[in-house]
């Protein structure tokens, strides 16, 4: 393909096309929109290029390995496809990427695996196992150059040369376009159960979680969310019981989940825990944790992801709700919040920010208005310094600035 | 002499050397500067012991803002640094130049701050890694990363290699483990990257600064996440008849759901030596033993252990021993952790570090030791079985020059091999200047090029930890 990138939607479905395309476009200083399947396209700042590159064609699993713990897949092959694949040898992507698709508007399990670690989006056992980027082993992308790179590798142990897979995970495609990733994945959790308390305030709530994670019993899911919010679960008891509802998971074989349980909730006592879901219902119950279930409703309220620490979260969110009315999700015993805020022009920004500035931590806005997202700074602005690096991280990744620029910041 | 090169000495710095020695001096009065040569040999070397090189001084600060006016001092005056922790490098990571101040972090080692409800620590990077689970183990907590120097090496240096350890399968290693650092650049800027948060803001700068050799900045103060030791932990040993059998049960393992917190492997002579100088039992009749440690309650592990037992039957095991006692998990410990000692007792050897897919273990045992019988070494193999991170140890007579250039030709060898088959030239002792040269054999020019960018992005007169990680000639071509 010779002369200028023509304006409109490519899918190449081999490498070298991709790479020929992206140096093209260079060329021509052409600034393209990177995405797999465009589930998280109105996550960030609006920003219109004309052109969109997708891996949606790049969509093979490469490689798979079960007695190896490691899935090489290309960027654009599909989440849900992953999943069954590993499902069907009993393991699973120890990570539990959240779904954001239902709550942006699309049906579940649409992402691409690309999408997920361009994004770091990781889910509630993340406390337990680590983030989406944690399980990263290896990495070929495009810059924006138009050059083929590769980092990493297959194998479980890489310390050869620096870890740019890992540097690249969590840019959303700001540096580089991933055509392919391998990943460290985990045998399924046989068995799991859920311990559930009811009407705890935040501040008793995220108490409960942090002593639960600081048991041995490898505790993989803190939950807490704010009255109403599990009104669309599908169990009864919870969706029925007009409280805030505090939940933990314990997984492991049969036996062995039953002892983490029942060592747990004796632990607990001083919480009431109320309720306790075997194996079924719990993998109901995470799943529509991971779906965001409570955030699919109130499609017009902005979302807000909120990371800080366990402790100074619920102190965090009093004070933003003494302002505005929110309604929050924690996870990770309170070191991420789901914070959803009422549709005000602001969508809460100055109030959360301000907040942030006070108590430490940072937050990004998943869902609100373009014209919203136009007008206020959607990922957590950095101090002068970290800007500066991050402006030349992005030169040195794609000098012409092609690669979804102002995706994330103006500057980059 | 050795056949690894150093990079040529700028002969200006050492003409101007004692100037520039009083003016860091008078600059940072609090630091320690050893400038006498006596003083200077402590720091020759690292762990790999056969490259050494006088550097032009060492200094030892105890405060970030002293590593701050260092820097920006050798910055200004184009002197090159070498950053060091406790010098365990295996790679020859801290390598002194004759050039080069070495920026030695030992005495900046406290504790800072210890916070067991969000379950992080933040400490200074001198910290020895088994420091900071000593400072939490009273609590029942620990630092996950384990590797085989920690009650020596520091955290600074972890951070650098991006370390890892026996229990890494299941705990992941250094990268995985830290949250935030404060770091130095080389122009003396003082930045925090991550912090006690979960996730970072913007771009991961975290995961390009652990595992880059100190060649980004200098790591001051490190927050790491801690976590809750198991209720209890035991092995089981188990001894096969062939290579094969002992890696194919590693798989089956894997395969059955299980992830042991520690699975690993020693060969026959490997079994040998460390029995004769550890008398741990080990079985002598075997070609390979596995040693499996699994965590839990009492109950637990027994389930576990005996669910590894019924799966090993299926591989003809010669020997099954499941620990049921405290003392019997020592005796099975012992030989797996006196067998690097014991080599060192009847030979010196040059430890390897490449990794390698688990399938291809057996072959890639059998050409290891057909590549060792070519350049007429002995070979001893003990290594980590569930992440395929091999550790050959050739036994080679150190003060013999010759051997030593054919031994890191037959490492290097081994190193091509291990990539070959899908796997990588260093899983856990990084390139240092070991490796630098065979980067060529898992990279391609744009590979390099773009990680090279970076360490220029950083520091573009390549002025810290210079001559690692990237094959000199490709420096020479920036």
């Amino acid at each position: 393909m010779t002369g200028p990138m023509r304006v409109g939607f490519h899918a190449p479905d081999a490498v070298e096309e991709l790479a020929h395309l992206v140096a093209e476009a260079a060329d021509t200083r052409t600034p393209i929109e990177v995405m797999g399947r465009g589930t998280k396209r109105e996550v960030g700042r609006p920003v219109k290029y004309g052109t969109v590159l997708s891996t949606e064609n790049l969509n093979a699993v490469s490689l798979y390995e079960p007695s190896e713990l490691v899935l090489v897949a290309q960027a654009g092959a599909p989440l849900a496809q992953i999943e069954q694949l590993l499902a069907d040898n009993e393991q699973e992507l120890p990570f539990e990427p959240v779904d954001l698709g239902p709550a942006l508007g699309f049906g579940p399990g649409q992402a691409t695996i690309g999408g997920v670690i361009a994004t770091n989006i990781s889910g509630s056992r993340r406390i337990h196992s680590g983030s989406a980027r944690d399980h990263v082993l290896g990495l070929e992308a495009v810059n924006g150059r138009g050059e083929t790179i590769r980092s990493g590798g297959r194998v479980m142990k890489n310390v050869t040369g620096y870890d740019l897979a890992r540097g690249i995970s969590g840019s959303w495609g700001t540096l580089a376009v991933m055509t392919e990733i391998a990943l460290k994945v985990l045998p399924a959790q046989r068995e799991m159960r859920t311990i559930i308390c009811f009407g705890l305030d935040d501040q008793t709530a995220v108490e409960a979680l942090c002593l639960a994670l600081g048991t041995p019993f490898e505790v993989s899911g803190t939950v807490h969310m704010h009255a109403g919010l599990a009104e669309q679960f599908s169990e009864a008891e919870i969706a029925g019981s007009g409280k805030s509802v505090t939940a933990m998971r314990v997984e492991n074989f049969p036996a062995s989940a039953r002892y983490r349980s029942n060592r747990l909730k004796h632990m607990l006592q001083a919480y009431a825990p109320a309720l306790e879901l075997d194996t079924g219902p719990s993998r109901i119950f995470w799943n529509e944790v991971r779906a965001l279930r409570m955030f699919q409703r109130r499609m017009d309220h902005p979302l807000w992801r909120i990371s800080t620490q366990a402790t100074i979260a619920p102190k965090l969110i009093a004070a933003v709700s003494r302002k505005i009315e929110v309604r929050a999700l924690y996870d990770w015993s309170g070191g991420l919040v789901w914070l959803e805020t009422p549709p005000i022009s602001d969508a809460g920004t100055v109030e959360i920010r301000r907040t942030l500035a006070e108590f430490g931590g940072h937050a990004t806005l998943i869902r609100a208005d373009a014209s919203v997202r136009g007008a206020i700074d959607v990922f957590q602005p950095l101090d002068p310094q970290l800007m500066a690096l991050s402006t030349a991280l992005k030169q040195v990744f794609d000098p012409v600035g092609i690669l979804n620029p102002g995706r994330m910041y103006p500057e980059i | 002499m050795s056949h690894i090169a150093l990079p040529s000495p700028d002969r200006t710095i050492l003409e101007r050397r004692n100037d520039l020695l009083k003016r860091l001096k008078k600059l940072v009065p609090g630091a320690i500067l050893i400038t006498d040569e006596e003083g200077r040999r402590t720091f020759e070397t690292d762990a790999l012991t056969a490259y050494r090189c006088l550097p032009l001084a060492v200094v030892l600060p105890e405060s970030t803002e002293q590593v701050s006016a260092i820097l920006h001092f050798c910055h200004q005056n184009k002197i090159k640094v070498v950053p060091r922790g406790a010098g365990t490098s295996l790679a020859g990571g801290a390598l002194p130049l004759e050039d080069a101040i070495v920026l030695c972090l030992s005495r900046m080692s406290k504790v800072l701050d210890i916070d067991l409800v969000n379950r992080v620590a933040r400490v200074e990077a001198g910290i020895t890694n088994s420091g900071i689970t000593d400072a939490v183990a009273n609590e029942g907590f620990f630092y996950a990363p384990d590797p085989s120097s920690q009650i020596a090496c520091t955290i600074g240096g972890n951070v650098a290699t991006n370390s890892g350890g026996a229990h890494c399968l299941k705990y992941g290693v250094t990268t995985n483990n830290v949250l935030g650092v404060r770091i130095v650049l080389m122009n003396g800027e003082v930045l925090d990257i991550g912090g006690p948060e979960l996730d970072p803001p913007g771009y991961d700068f975290l995961a390009l600064i652990v595992g880059s050799e100190g060649q980004l900045g200098v790591v001051t103060e490190v927050t790491v996440r801690l976590f809750k030791a198991p209720e209890g932990a035991r092995p089981m040993l188990i001894g096969f008849g062939t290579n094969e059998s002992a890696g194919a049960c590693v798989a089956a393992i894997i395969a059955a759901g299980i992830v042991p917190v520690a699975l690993e492997f020693m060969d026959r002579p490997a079994i040998h030596v460390s029995e004769q100088f550890a008398a741990a039992g080990y079985p002598l009749d075997v070609e390979a033993i596995l040693i499996v440690e699994v965590q839990g309650s009492d109950d637990e592990i027994d389930t576990l252990l005996e669910k590894i037992g019924q799966i090993a039957e299926d591989f003809n095991p010669l020997t099954i021993r499941m620990s049921q006692s405290e003392e019997e998990s020592a005796k099975i410990w012992k030989g797996r952790k006196a067998a690097f000692g014991a080599i060192g007792q009847i030979s010196d050897y040059y430890c390897i570090d490449g990794v390698i897919p688990l399938s291809k273990l057996p072959k890639a045992l059998q050409d290891i030791g057909w590549i060792c019988r070519r350049y007429r070494f002995d070979v001893a193999n003990i290594f980590h079985a569930g992440d395929g991170n091999l550790h050959p140890l050739i036994l080679y007579d150190a003060n013999d020059p010759l051997q030593l250039e054919r031994v890191e030709l037959c490492g290097a060898e081994i190193l091509k091999l291990c990539v070959e088959l899908g796997g990588c030239l260093t899983g856990e002792h990084g390139v240092g200047i070991e490796k630098r040269e065979l980067m060529h054999a898992q990279f391609s020019d744009a590979d390099l090029t773009q990680q090279m960018r970076i360490k220029a992005m950083f520091d573009p007169d390549w002025l810290l930890n210079p001559g690692k990680v990237f094959p000199l000639e490709e420096r020479g071509a920036q």
